[in-house]
């Protein structure tokens, strides 16, 4: 399964964990499963429905501008980090 | 010598375009000075426009009154920001980074505050600069000077003046109840930090500080509008992207995307700097209430007060190492500077500051922070320096206490494929191994450094790279050359680069394709040229396209020889068929037109594995330890690079980046007085390198192919500006036992370590 990584932020809401396994086929599922499993997480990450501004996904390393439609592998890791500009 | 040959990988040595040095496209119009820039943009009936900008750091505007402007003659149209919609707090997503709206509009022309000198706040339209100049003059404006804060921890501390009142901390995600100057604090966590310091046998821990800087690019901003009666608005600018440039225009004057066009003129460098928009909002106003076209170009000191400098910071760092040279631990704080809007590139620093190493157990604090100087913006690799000049400062010293080889040091705690960094990702295929053996093996450092007051330094930098969305379409042409249309602005021979990679996939000559940059409604959308992307992905794209016209050509083919396409293939620029027909590419470009439809490529990318960059700077230094002056002797830079296109373009962003590195080190900085004037906002007084305070930069190309990329390409634009400042540091180290740990490492401030070193001493 998607291992989901916990942002040091939002880990209190979390029980404390650093990282989880969720059964997700894309970002947005993953989202749906947190929320499930620790209620109040989603508005952290995607208020309003898009993801919060000055945030980015990276899958498996990679920064994705697919968002909440990003696909998910049975190995995929997914991390929530600062959006990055470049010059 | 400019370039050190290195072996090239069977990978690489396949190519017949890539990895030539074709003359660049545009050479020829910009030695010969033909090739047209924003400035020199004229239209009939064109006003030129002068801005109203706070000699104040902090005030509040009392009133302002523009009627006596609007009546001197010659004056066409005066703006303010109450000409400007109103925009909330919505933020905009730009591709590369978002922006607030409201603080955008606000940066754009201040409201009912200034938050650092230079702000702009009003702007005339008139017949020539003289009168609009004169016009600015008389238009009436009555502040309330407040303090103003200028420094990361002054405006840390509770009781500093602060710059707006709505603005509340997100601490680690909860928002606090009070205004605050510090927009953020996050964190990233790995390990178990205690369990990994009580292991170490060394700990260092030290406190940095770095200056304002500027990218110090050649041209001044500019941009020149058409508001037509039909609502729709054409921009003519220098800019890093026309569809970034468009969007920020059209949010901030509510107008649909589509009814502004952005047109770009060469581009006399950007760096980062050139993608936040500062004028073309108010020409385009200017030019509506006028009904003419207007031109805004700002001044030398308009540049350097105005628009995005990269931040000033400071970064604490604590390392624990055991005896065997293995790092345990590390803890990271860093502090940024935002300038007067928050949205500074602390994140990404915090990213980087233990990205070259495998470190097992971190923890790293970052803070976003307003001040009054300008609204900080992107600069090659942006946040990614600072953090290198204290994590690698750190990292020299640990290998003197513990008598360990900093290349050695430095190998045994490499990041590699599979190393997780402190943010969570885990690293594919990378390079940084490979750019400090290089180091290693070069004559450079296999030849001993003699001399008194002489050192030798190394650092190693990283940095991510982006991909994003780029589009190109290629027309084949009846003599066989090929029409390449691309929305990339060219900042770094990027025509060359992406033409030769449609020319490689083509199998033709990259002298047969003509790249021409065109504006926001001749192509699909582009993102900006910035993050190392555009011959990554942009040449991605022009890959796409080429494909395209393969395929279109084996079905032409067919279509010729009246057999299925299926027996038909494209290969080392010809088509094969059935019986031993072929036709070259030559060849099928002069029959298409009268066989079928034109053939046109169409290539519009997407890619998510831009690939990281990782770079190690070897440096030699003199000291003149009388005057503090340091004479940088030797430079080496080694770089994995991924596949270098054009390796000749390739060298020169290394030589480049490494250039704005050792003038961030040794001599640039914002430097303001008290009231928050800053005192040296000219060329003459901010002190950049030239040709003849520098040797020859020596290149490494380390070609590690990026497996992200049809051509193994990285992006190899940024990275070389993040080792300098520590590497200069860590020579100047090793010629005079001094650390220097606040940049820049000026002759008054290495002097005055120097005379204090010399009066503990006795001396």
């Amino acid at each position: 399964m998607p291992t989901v990584f916990i942002p040091a932020s939002l880990r209190q809401l979390a029980d404390d964990h650093d990282r989880v396994e969720l059964d997700a086929a894309n970002v947005r599922d993953a989202i749906d499963e947190l929320e499930q499993r620790f209620p109040g997480i989603a508005e952290r990450l995607v208020p309003d429905g898009a993801l919060r501004p000055g945030l980015a996904i990276a899958v498996d390393g990679n920064i994705s501008s697919l968002g909440l439609l990003q696909k998910l592998g049975p190995e995929s890791e997914l991390h929530f980090l600062p959006a990055v500009g470049g010059g | 010598m400019a370039t050190i040959e290195h072996e090239k990988t069977a990978e690489t040595q396949k190519y017949k375009v890539i990895g030539t040095r074709p003359i660049r496209h545009d050479g020829v119009d910009k030695v010969t000075g033909r090739a047209l820039y924003g400035a020199d943009k004229r239209l009939t009936g064109m006003l030129a426009g002068a801005m109203l900008r706070s000699p104040h750091a902090h005030a509040n505007i009392k009133s302002l009154d523009t009627s006596l402007a609007e009546k001197l003659p010659g004056v066409h149209a005066v703006v303010t920001s109450a000409d400007l919609p109103d925009c909330t707090d919505k933020v905009a997503n730009l591709g590369e980074g978002s922006v607030n709206l409201k603080h955008l509009s606000n940066n754009v022309l201040a409201g009912e505050k200034v938050l650092y000198r230079g702000h702009a706040i009003a702007a005339v339209a008139a017949d020539d600069i003289h009168i609009a100049q004169e016009a600015v003059k008389l238009i009436k404006i009555e502040y309330e000077v407040l303090p103003p804060v200028l420094h990361v921890l002054d405006a840390m501390q509770e009781n500093a003046p602060l710059l707006h009142d709505d603005l509340k901390t997100d601490e680690l995600g909860e928002i606090a109840d009070q205004p605050s100057n510090v927009a953020k604090h996050f964190r990233f966590e790995q390990g178990d930090l205690e369990a990994g310091f009580a292991a170490a046998d060394v700990v260092v821990e030290h406190e940095f500080k770095t200056a304002t800087v500027h990218q110090g690019y050649i041209e001044p901003h500019n941009a020149t509008a058409l508001w037509n009666a039909d609502g729709h608005i054409t921009v003519w600018m220098s800019t890093q992207g026309t569809f970034t440039a468009r969007q920020q225009t059209a949010e901030l004057l509510h107008v649909p995307v589509s009814h502004v066009k952005v047109v770009p003129m060469e581009i006399g460098g950007g760096f980062g700097g050139k993608i936040s928009v500062y004028l073309p909002p108010v020409a385009a106003v200017l030019s509506k209430k006028s009904g003419r076209p207007v031109q805004l170009v700002m001044s030398r000191t308009d540049v350097f007060e105005a628009t995005g400098p990269t931040p000033g910071s400071v970064i604490r760092i604590k390392l624990g190492v055991d005896k065997e040279g293995n790092i345990t631990a590390g803890e990271a704080w860093l502090a940024y500077e935002a300038g007067a809007y928050p949205g500074s590139p602390v994140g990404a620093g915090a990213m980087c500051v233990f990205s070259c190493y495998d470190i097992p157990n971190a923890k790293v604090d970052g803070f976003d922070v307003v001040v009054n100087k300008p609204r900080t913006n992107a600069y090659r690799a942006p946040g990614a320096t600072n953090a290198a000049f204290a994590m690698e400062t750190v990292v020299d010293e640990i290998c003197e206490k513990l008598q360990l080889d900093p290349v050695e040091f430095r190998l045994k705690n490499a990041a590699v494929e599979g190393t997780r960094r402190v943010d969570g990702p885990v690293y594919p295929r990378i390079g940084m191994v490979e750019t400090i053996e290089a180091i290693r093996d070069c004559e450079h450092f296999q030849t001993p450094l003699e001399g008194k007051h002489r050192g030798r330094g190394m650092a190693t930098g990283f940095w991510f790279n982006i991909g994003l969305k780029s589009t190109a379409q290629a027309t084949v042409n009846p003599d066989g050359t090929v029409g390449l249309v691309e929305g990339s602005t060219d900042i770094g021979g990027t025509r060359a680069s992406i033409a030769m990679q449609l020319a490689e996939t083509l199998g033709i000559a990259a002298e047969d394709v003509v790249p021409t940059v065109v504006d926001t409604d001749s192509i699909g959308y582009t993102d900006v040229t910035g993050g190392s992307r555009v011959t990554f992905a942009t040449g991605w794209a022009a890959y796409l396209a080429a494909i395209d016209i393969q395929d279109q050509m084996v079905e032409r083919a067919a279509k010729i020889w009246d057999c299925d396409a299926t027996k038909v293939h494209y290969e080392d620029g010809a088509i094969h068929g059935p019986d031993g027909n072929k036709l070259t590419f030559k060849e099928m470009a002069a029959k298409a037109q009268t066989t079928g439809e034109p053939i046109i490529g169409r290539g519009s990318a997407d890619p998510q594995q831009p690939g990281g960059a990782f770079g190690t700077h070897l440096v030699d230094v003199e000291v003149d330890v009388d005057t503090g002056k340091v004479t940088v002797l030797r430079y080496t830079a080694a770089q994995d690079v991924g596949t270098a296109i054009h390796p000749a373009y390739v060298e020169g962003q290394i030589q480049g980046g490494a250039v704005q590195g050792i003038g961030w080190g040794l001599n640039e900085e914002y430097y303001y007085d008290d009231e928050g004037t800053m005192r040296n906002s000219t060329y003459l007084d901010y002190r950049m390198p030239t040709t003849y305070d520098l040797p020859m930069i020596d290149t490494i190309l380390v070609e590690v192919p990026n497996p992200g990329h049809p051509y193994g390409v990285r992006g190899v634009g940024e990275v070389p500006i993040v080792p300098p400042p520590a590497a200069l540091a860590n020579a100047i180290y090793q010629a005079t036992g001094i650390r220097m740990r606040e940049l820049p490492m000026s002759p008054p401030k290495l002097l005055h370590e120097i005379l204090g070193k010399a009066k503990t001493n006795g001396a």
